[in-house]
């Protein structure tokens, strides 16, 4: 099957070339062909997604098709809840656990009639860069199995470049969409903290995670985007904003558009040069079509990767408190008493990555370190949503790397968690401001995708979507495909 | 303090009440809030904190908190946090509790506790109000869960509480129980808290220290914990002072720890000192948006809250033909106070309705144990039973011997006198003929009346009243006596 899109699909169904039904049986098939190789699932939902398609093509007969999305097969990440289904946030302590309700997000992808066929691979709980720290092995990436699809909703990067699926959901708190999405050639939107609703997402660092997609075009993410949006009463931090349209945004003219290009990001230092100078190119591109780039600075964009490194620990020690073997998921046998059966149970059901962010979270919440960490971390986020606040009075986005280099191979850093957390070095920021970004293809280097980054200004995800569609036009030769993985 | 020992000490103690807050559903969960159901049952995956789950705060529980602010006179703060405390504990899912740490709801108050009559109130200063949900419970013993297992019981998990902290302004176990009577009164009165210790929805905590008479340093205090009825207080706090007395006495120091009250043995013990207390790591919640309150709401809060018992007694003081003490105790509850005001309209005097509430109704209460919300008697009974002994158509002493059934019961006071034959016995002709036994059996007082010792007569009429077992029309009795001893007639 061609690796298709969200509007080519549609056209198929549209036209009576394909029914749901076709869909979905061709992305589960190619979801176990390619397991092997991509391990781009934690599971598949097969008997569900059967029935879920069936119903979409009920709907399709009668004439109530309810949305873009209706009969299109998705993923979502593994950190997302469904009801009646396991999520385990690719961890052991997890295994088995079924959730007795749906994300908001599943229940909006369900009115809009899409079809769930499965969790994609994740590093455990969202922690990591490579999808490497997972229960069921690392996943690869698509463009060249030996390299990883990034993390850690690197499944479902994979899954979406290898044309399983046109639409993934994934999770962002420090780049994990927008990071596989350029490591695997795919466009990753991770939208304004509160855009989406976080109810039924399995926290990380809950003033940082944010559902966003993964597809192969702006447009595609425009569409799933709208789908999911949204106020919802069940989360407090979500934004009681009307979603525009997205798709009516995707106007493709970017004359006049103010790109800011933060000099801090621009420096040759830790980056590929290659890296730049595709990002560069990108951002040319944008302007012959009519867009001005305007030098912005981000004075302490330099903090983000150490602030974002304490903020996001501190909450994930607290989040991950209720993973105790009292009440679900796993619970050590054997264990003498109420210290010994935490300790075992959390020593054995916890990987080490999420043990050293748990280890370092509470020492940063700690007595007599709290001043000097937490505190400071959360001053300094304020000083950043001040940085992005002054670069927006003057500019429409923003324009980086998404990443300081391509996709690394499967291995290389997992014994450097420094270097590991370096790499988010672009994306963090981001997170911390509560703004929205989007990664989009600029090109191949050695072999494999470089992804151009769009930071908006807040709510402002329709501008991204537009500058990313319109860049898609004007350089189509960076929508592509990976060799086959299979 | 009695015991000499301790005479050389002031008692400082501060005190934390948890008073749970009269919601329909938990603090940030859909759950209801329900007594008595079986275990595991009022929770919502929100309770258990399953994966995926979000608080949303509970509106509701602001407004009672607001409530309790502003009869205390704290000043509510238009801007609060809700804050992660952390600590494992199986009855605590999330592995922390939503409290409030930094930035409570509302701070800087204060609370008058009244004193024996004459005596200017005790006014107590209160640091601060927050709200916090409560833990679940851990059930241990081995009667029910079998030998060493622990079970969980989560209904309480989520439960809305209001921690109201005192400054250390109390000076013995006798003023923190009059604090705590106070406090009591007052959140039942805004329809904040049913404060029933019995049910744990509201229960104590005591900071307690000692220091030398003129000292003005703290001493090193401890936490007594859960206290869960007045009379644990009490004991409590003078077994604890005691303890610290005895140390001090033998120069030794008290060391900052946590204690818990064995009622058996009478003693505290050292639950766990500070140097192994929790670090409980506390930082702003981010699953939740700081708490805003407007003005507007507060004012809004504020034009709602019914009249307080200090207004209320002064109001009946000055409405009312009562004394200071009577005033008190009948604003002491809300639904006392209602009583009374609609006993009062229905029958006119508020002297006589004061009388007959405090001392016949509420001690028929007390004798079967009963709060006056739970009475069956009515305040439109009440007034009846009082008529119908104004009118002469029973007597006090039939009447009252009616209340304690009316209490219980409930009941039409007219239907109960004329059922049991109560009605007041107002045939002349009978009454002049006791009149007249009651007169040639006690000549030497009818002399002194006559003499001019006029309170004879009262002596005089208690004889007649006995001779007809209660049920003679007082003032009739009275005109009898009276024109005899008078002498317009002869006889």
């Amino acid at each position: 099957m061609a690796k298709a899109t969200v509007a080519a699909l549609r056209a198929a169904l549209d036209a009576g070339q394909q029914s749901a039904r076709d869909l979905t049986e061709a992305a589960l098939a190619r979801a176990k062909s390619t397991q092997s190789s991509l391990r781009a699932f934690i599971r598949l939902r097969e008997e569900g997604a059967r029935a879920d398609a069936a119903a979409a093509d009920a709907r399709r007969e009668a004439g109530c098709v309810r949305s873009a999305l209706d009969g299109i097969p998705v993923a979502i990440k593994d950190n997302i809840a469904m009801r009646d289904e396991v999520v385990t946030c690719a961890s052991p302590i997890l295994e088995g656990y079924v959730s007795p309700f749906s994300a908001t997000v599943v229940e909006k992808l369900g009115a809009a009639g899409a079809v769930v066929i499965g969790s994609t691979n994740m590093d455990e709980f969202a922690m990591g860069s490579s999808t490497e720290h997972s229960a069921i092995g690392p996943s690869a990436n698509p463009w060249n199995r030996k390299c990883t699809p990034g993390g850690s909703s690197g499944g479902s990067a994979a899954a979406v470049a290898a044309g399983i699926v046109p639409v993934a959901l994934g999770s962002d708190t420090g780049g994990s969409i927008r990071q596989p999405a350029s490591f695997c050639g795919v466009v990753g939107v991770k939208p304004t903290y509160g855009r989406v609703s976080r109810w039924g997402l399995v926290a990380f660092a809950s003033s940082l995670d944010q559902i966003g997609v993964l597809t192969r075009t702006a447009a595609d993410a425009a569409a799933a985007l709208e789908v999911i949006a949204g106020h919802d009463e069940r989360d407090s931090t979500s934004v009681p904003q009307p979603v525009p349209r997205y798709t009516d945004a995707l106007t493709q003219d970017v004359s006049g558009l103010v790109v800011g290009l933060p000099e801090e990001y621009f420096v040759e230092e830790g980056v590929d040069p290659e890296v730049l100078a595709s990002v560069r190119e990108a951002v040319g591109e944008l302007e012959r079509a009519g867009a001005r780039l305007r030098p912005v600075s981000l004075p302490h964009a330099r903090y983000a990767v150490a602030t974002y490194y304490l903020i996001a620990t501190a909450e994930a020690s607290s989040n991950l408190a209720r993973y105790d073997g009292v009440r679900y998921g796993h619970r050590a046998a054997g264990a003498h008493g109420l210290s010994d059966l935490y300790r075992r149970t959390r020593s054995e059901g916890f990987g080490a990555e999420v043990k050293r962010r748990i280890v370092l979270g509470t020492y940063v919440l700690s007595a007599g370190y709290y001043d000097a960490y937490y505190r400071k971390a959360q001053q300094v986020r304020t000083l950043l949503r001040g940085d992005f606040e002054r670069a927006f009075a003057g500019c429409d986005v923003l324009a980086t790397p998404t990443t300081p280099e391509v996709a690394f191979a499967l291995g290389e850093k997992t014994d450097d968690p420094l270097r590991m957390y370096l790499s988010d070095v672009y994306t963090v920021s981001a997170n911390l401001a509560g703004v929205p970004a989007i990664s989009v293809p600029c090109g191949l280097v050695r072999g494999m995708p470089v992804g151009l980054q769009l930071i908006g200004a807040p709510l402002d995800e329709a501008t991204l979507l537009r500058t990313a569609d319109a860049f898609e036009r004007l350089a189509p030769q960076h929508v592509c495909e990976p060799p086959d993985p299979t | 303090m009695s015991d000499p020992s301790q005479s050389r000490y002031e008692v400082v103690i501060g005190l934390e009440v948890h008073a749970q807050l009269r919601t329909e559903s938990k603090l940030f969960s859909p759950a209801p809030v329900r007594y008595g159901e079986p275990p595991n049952h009022s929770v919502h995956p929100i309770c258990l904190a399953l994966p995926g789950v979000l608080p949303v705060l509970n509106a509701r529980a602001v407004e009672l908190a607001i409530r309790a602010a502003l009869a205390t006179h704290c000043s509510v703060h238009e801007q609060s946090v809700f804050a992660r405390k952390n600590y494992f504990y199986p009855d605590l899912p999330k592995g922390y509790q939503i409290s409030q740490y930094e930035d409570p709801i509302a701070t800087g108050g204060w609370l008058d506790v009244p004193q024996e009559e004459g005596a200017a109130p005790h006014r107590v200063r209160l640091t601060r109000i927050h709200m916090e949900e409560d833990a679940g419970k851990s059930i241990h013993d081995p009667a029910i869960v079998g030998s060493d297992a622990t079970w969980v019981d989560l209904n309480r998990a989520g439960v809305p509480l209001l921690e109201i902290v005192s400054e250390p302004d109390i000076r013995s176990p006798a003023e923190a129980v009059a604090y705590l009577r106070t406090l009591r009164s007052v959140l039942r009165y805004i329809e904040v808290c049913d404060a029933d210790m019995e049910r744990g929805n509201f229960r104590c905590d005591a900071n307690v220290s000692l220091r030398r008479q003129g000292e003005t340093r703290l001493g090193t205090r401890t936490e007594l914990k859960n206290l869960n009825s007045f009379r644990f207080v009490e004991a409590a706090l003078e077994a604890e002072i005691e303890r610290q007395a005895g140390l001090l006495d033998e120069g030794r120091a008290v060391e900052q720890a946590t204690m818990a009250f064995d009622p058996a043995t009478g003693r505290t013990r050292v639950l766990r000192l500070k140097e192994d207390a929790d670090d409980y790591r506390y930082f702003p919640d981010p699953d939740l948006v700081p708490l805003v309150v407007s003005a507007e709401q507060i004012e809004r809060v504020r034009q709602s809250l019914p009249e307080l018992a200090d207004a209320k007694c002064a109001r009946f003081e000055r409405e009312y033909p009562l004394s200071a003490h009577d005033a008190r105790q009948l604003t002491e509850s809300r639904v006392l106070a209602d009583f009374f005001e609609a006993a009062v309209a229905g029958h006119g005097d508020a002297k006589s309705v004061a009388n007959w509430i405090l001392r016949d109704v509420l001690r028929a209460l007390k004798e079967q144990d009963l709060e006056i919300e739970a009475a069956a008697l009515t305040p439109e009974a009440l007034a009846k039973l009082l008529r119908l002994v104004d009118e002469g158509k029973t007597t006090a002493k039939s009447a009252r011997a009616l209340v304690p059934e009316l209490v219980l019961r409930g009941g039409d006071p007219e239907a109960m006198v004329r059922e049991r034959g109560l009605e007041a016995v107002s045939d002349t002709g009978l009454l002049e003929r006791t009149v007249d036994e009651v007169i040639a059996a006690h000549g030497p007082d009818v002399r002194r009346y006559r003499s001019g010792e006029k309170k004879v007569m009262n002596f005089l009429m208690g004889r007649v009243m006995q001779r007809t077992q209660g049920k003679a029309d007082p003032s009739a009795v009275r005109e009898i006596l009276r024109s005899r001893l008078e002498g317009d007639d002869p006889r």
